[in-house]
């Protein structure tokens, strides 16, 4: 085995250059050395001027998703050795702007994210001094795996609809917004339903599925919007048959 | 053409990677989703293809004795292969997803995914014996 | 140069700050309040706390056993007036952030669902599964988003405070996306920006954790109290530092050494029972447990690794399903960083720096002495924690104090007038300054990554579990010089655009200010209390010493320590016994 390996990885200097080019770097490999332990040293040993974002490097903070090798993977999860041969690519995430070689623009994600309320909405609130919602262990079942999203967006680097129709709500948005009308503590499932089936949401998913093949947290976003289809069709076709009963 | 007449200071330009139209050959999983959004071909071109027969049994016998020779020629025999064998691949892909739209809970568990699938290939299966059975009279 | 400006500013997108934000937004609706971060909200350190937040919430339980396990579990550094208010809020907190929709465990019948924590006498730790530090921050980030009246700076760095009038009146802070220097006013400033584990090389810390409100506060002059007393976890991954969970002790997991040996009872802490027993053995506090791992190391019982030594963390005898229900992210972590499945293998731990105790100096309000400044979390130092956290405190501390801190500042700034135009001037003077110091600078000869690792050593080497006078001395004088060769440090990277490494090196400065603050208050004091071990003064010395540690900024010299008597209402001063 080689004791290192190259590493190609995407520069992006708007001040300098109109479009990106990938430069290599070689970097040592070790047995426990992820990409984002190579990165850093590139930054720290061969070339400071390389940015990056990273924090926890222990994949809960979801700082670190770029493309290694072409698929969105978190960084600080994604062994070397498992990349080999080299060269390793590492671009930046998929169908966001670049800002600066490996940084994204997420902005456009946040804004996503805020669109369909992602908070607890009831018509009363219950006064703290008569204490918790009760909540069974089957109730938090339902909606805690979708609960578990790290807001890495690496399912919409991995969403071909999402680069095509760039106005696309998005896997995880909507897996957030499922995750709040399936907590039994939330009572808008009707307003995200409104917000959801515009031309922009839910309809435009046609369950390529390579997002919840991405995700590294199992949230399956893919699950979540084709389970959201069928309640939002049953909810139209309710709407359709029982007019007054939908209220 | 310099980078400088792109840049002022602190307004940098973002770059947008445009999506290429191969865009589904990058990766296996695209160009299975591809091919089974295309199966949808095959179902319309069976669509057509029965519409064609009834509209042959009423034109008569003769129509539909020149219908059913067309169909064994070898240029229609490839074709309905190719079809047959999309309709499979879509019927395969869509029980397997079938789970994911799906989520039946019993005493509070979630069904497993092969149970779900498992059911819809039985209920294919049993309903496809039943039409053999039906068309072959006895 | 532009100016924002806005009501209250709240530094630092966390747990603290999040909380502050809502605070204010929720007491005085018409207030503008910002909240500004190097980082996404959602990319903050608390996001990977994982055991859990105490709150006294069953019955048979108090808020006198809360604030006794506190006050204890801290050697009696505690302000107790501070402890009372904190157990007093805590229940409150934890039911706002259920309300908010935190998905919190649950017992069958639908009541929320508590864990035994070390040095915790009755079961009083809310957890959700194990990443209650994730759902508590995606929670309040979450709530935030419906509040229009928060605004936030999302990757700002902020390299200054505004001080002008002898009030806090702004910052100055980088767009990192733009690396346009921004000056933003406000009437009253919260500083929520954590700790700085990252002065020390191993570490359950993100990157992020470079101390950067405590140093900015004390380079504005407020001082930073108890930084002395710093807690390592015992057990924490080799190489990465990363966290394996008190929970898994607090499950039932054992500590054992290289002879499979459950080592903690030769060390004072109760016999070893199969069940886990609250304040005993694994289930002690984390200092004790920390300083058990040295002496095993010195009497040569440890693993030795490519990283260093290590014990064992035995979590097999727990069972598949207990593990993959109540645990399932200690598994992960293990399979996917060191490729260990600890339901048929033993994990591989050691201690690491996890949390400050020490921080910027407040009252139990959340305000600093410097008016129109507040602080609040791991970056204050109220003192809640004394000279030793419990496990979950932490969490709950975030939530109580980022909210008391809110609420005053929200007072303070209603009542002021707008900032002075004179603060415009010092913003262009450090715009300036940044300019010539890191971009346009030529010659310099040292390089970051270098100098961050001369200060690791340092710190490692003398501010550890158990530390000597003369070796502390030797690393005071040792960051003295690291700080004038930060003078001489060159970049690669000249650009505007997210220039990550002027960011890391004005981190690195900061870092380099607080580590002075540390090991300056540990050689100053001489005794041995809590996480603050001192090898040539092993007693607990509680007539000189019942004092909190404050250190003030003295330019060109070591810091300047006084010292502040604790506050103590109505538990005197006992010795802490664990295991009985």
């Amino acid at each position: 085995m080689h004791s290192t390996v190259p590493l190609a990885v995407t520069r992006y200097r708007p001040e300098k250059e109109l479009a990106p080019t990938l430069q290599t770097y070689e970097v040592p490999l070790r047995k426990d050395w992820v990409v984002l332990d190579a990165l850093n040293y590139i930054k720290d040993k061969l070339d400071g001027s390389l940015s990056f974002r990273w924090s926890c490097r222990m994949g809960v903070c979801g700082s670190c998703g770029m493309m290694v090798n072409g698929s969105p993977k978190l960084t600080c999860a994604a062994f070397l050795s498992d990349h080999l041969p080299g060269p390793i690519r590492v671009e930046p995430l998929h169908y966001f702007p670049v800002i600066r070689d490996l940084v994204v623009d997420t902005t456009d994600f946040m804004q996503k994210l805020k669109k369909v309320k992602p908070w607890v909405i009831r018509k009363e609130e219950k006064p703290l001094e008569e204490g918790e919602y009760l909540q069974t262990p089957e109730q938090l079942d339902a909606y805690k795996q979708f609960s578990m999203c790290i807001n890495c967006m690496l399912c919409y680097a991995a969403c071909p609809i999402y680069g095509l129709e760039p106005s696309f709500i998005g896997p995880a948005a909507i897996a957030l917004a499922q995750r709040y009308n399936l907590d039994s503590r939330d009572e808008a499932a009707r307003e995200r339903l409104a917000i959801l089936s515009q031309d922009d949401g839910i309809w435009q998913c046609t369950f390529v599925g390579e997002c919840t093949k991405v995700c590294p947290k199992h949230v399956d976003p893919a699950g979540a919007i084709q389970q959201y289809k069928l309640t939002a069709a049953a909810h139209w076709f309710k709407s359709l048959l029982l007019p007054w009963g939908t209220r | 053409m310099s980078a400088e007449a792109h840049y002022t200071p602190y307004h940098p330009k973002w770059y947008r990677r445009r999506v290429s139209v191969w865009w589904w050959l990058q990766n296996r999983s695209y160009t299975t989703f591809v091919l089974r959004e295309l199966t949808s071909v095959s179902v319309a071109f069976f669509a057509v293809l029965s519409l064609w027969q009834i509209r042959t049994l009423v034109q008569g016998p003769e129509a539909y004795a020149h219908f059913l020779a067309r169909l064994r020629t070898p240029l229609f025999l490839v074709l309905n292969g190719i079809a047959f064998l999309f309709i499979l691949f879509h019927a395969v892909t869509w029980f397997n997803l079938a789970p994911k739209a799906m989520v039946v809970r019993l005493q509070g568990r979630r069904i497993p995914d092969w149970v779900v699938a498992g059911l819809n290939y039985l209920a294919c299966v049993l309903l496809s014996g039943a039409v053999v059975w039906i068309l072959r009279g006895r | 140069m532009d100016i924002f400006s806005c009501d209250v500013l709240v530094v630092g997108g966390g747990g603290a700050g999040l909380r502050a934000a809502i605070a204010v937004a929720e007491t005085h609706p018409r207030l503008r309040v910002a909240v500004i971060s190097k980082v996404y909200p959602m990319r903050s350190h608390t996001v990977s706390a994982e055991g859990g937040a105490a709150a006294v919430i069953k019955d048979g339980d108090t808020l006198d056993a809360h604030a006794y396990d506190t006050i204890s579990g801290g050697d009696w550094l505690c302000d107790q007036d501070a402890v009372e208010v904190f157990v007093t809020e805590a229940p409150a907190e934890m039911l706002q952030l259920e309300h908010w929709g935190c998905p919190w465990s649950r017992e069958p019948d639908g009541h929320i669902a508590v864990r035994p924590f070390g040095g915790m006498k009755a079961q009083r730790t809310w957890f959700a599964a194990d990443k209650t530090g994730f759902h508590m921050l995606h929670t309040l980030f979450q709530t935030t988003l419906k509040y229009d009246a928060i605004h936030r700076y999302d990757e700002y760095f902020v390299t200054k405070l505004l001080v002008d009038e002898g009030r806090c009146q702004g910052v100055v802070a980088i767009e990192l996306a733009t690396g346009r220097v921004q000056a933003i006013t406000a009437k009253a400033v919260i500083l929520c920006t954590g700790g700085c584990g990252r002065v020390f090389p191993f570490t359950t810390n993100a990157n992020i954790k470079n101390g950067d409100g405590m140093a900015l506060a004390y380079r504005a002059g407020a001082p930073l109290k108890d930084m002395e007393f710093v807690q390592y976890h015992p057990t924490g991954l080799p190489f990465t530092g990363i966290l394996i969970t008190e929970a898994a002790r607090s499950e039932g997991g054992w500590l054992l050494n290289k002879d499979g040996y459950r080592y903690l009872q030769d060390y004072d802490l109760g016999r070893p029972e199969p069940k886990p027993v609250l304040r005993s053995m694994e289930l002690g506090p984390r200092d004790r447990l920390s300083q058990a791992f040295v002496k095993e190391q010195e009497r040569g019982r440890t693993l030795e690794g490519p990283y260093g030594h290590y014990v064992h963390l035995d979590i097999r005898h727990l069972g598949e399903k207990l593990i993959d229900k109540k645990l399932p992210f200690v598994r992960e972590l293990c399979l996917k960083y060191e490729n260990i499945d600890p339901v048929k293998e033993m994990i591989p731990v050691r201690p690491v720096v996890h949390y400050m105790m020490g921080g910027i100096h407040t009252d139990i309000h959340g305000a600093t002495p410097l008016p129109g400044l507040y602080a609040a979390g791991e970056a204050a130092c109220v003192s809640v924690n004394g000279a030793n956290r419990l496990g979950s405190n932490s969490l709950t501390e975030i939530v109580v104090f980022g909210a008391r801190a809110g609420k005053v500042a929200a007072a303070f700034a209603s009542e002021q007038r707008e900032p002075s135009p004179a603060v415009l001037a010092q913003a262009e003077d450090e715009h300036g300054r940044l300019e010539e110091r890191f971009l346009r600078r030529t010659g310099g000869k040292e390089r970051i990554a270098t100098l961050r690792a001369e200060m690791h050593k340092s710190m490692e080497g003398s501010a550890g579990i158990y530390r000597t006078g003369s070796i502390l001395q030797q690393a005071a004088e040792n960051l003295r010089k690291l700080q004038e060769r930060f003078d001489d440090v060159s970049l690669d990277d000249r650009s505007y655009t997210f220039n990550t490494e002027l960011i890391a090196a004005l981190e690195l400065a900061y870092m380099l200010d607080v580590a002075e603050a540390i090991v300056q208050s540990a050689l100053q004091r001489r005794e041995s209390r809590g996480s603050h071990q001192r090898t040539d003064h092993p007693q607990r010395d509680d007539t000189q010493y019942l004092a909190h540690s404050v250190a003030y900024r003295a330019e060109g010299a070591f810091p300047r320590i006084e010292y502040l008597p604790v506050t103590i209402t109505r538990w005197p001063p006992g010795q802490r016994v664990y295991g009985k």
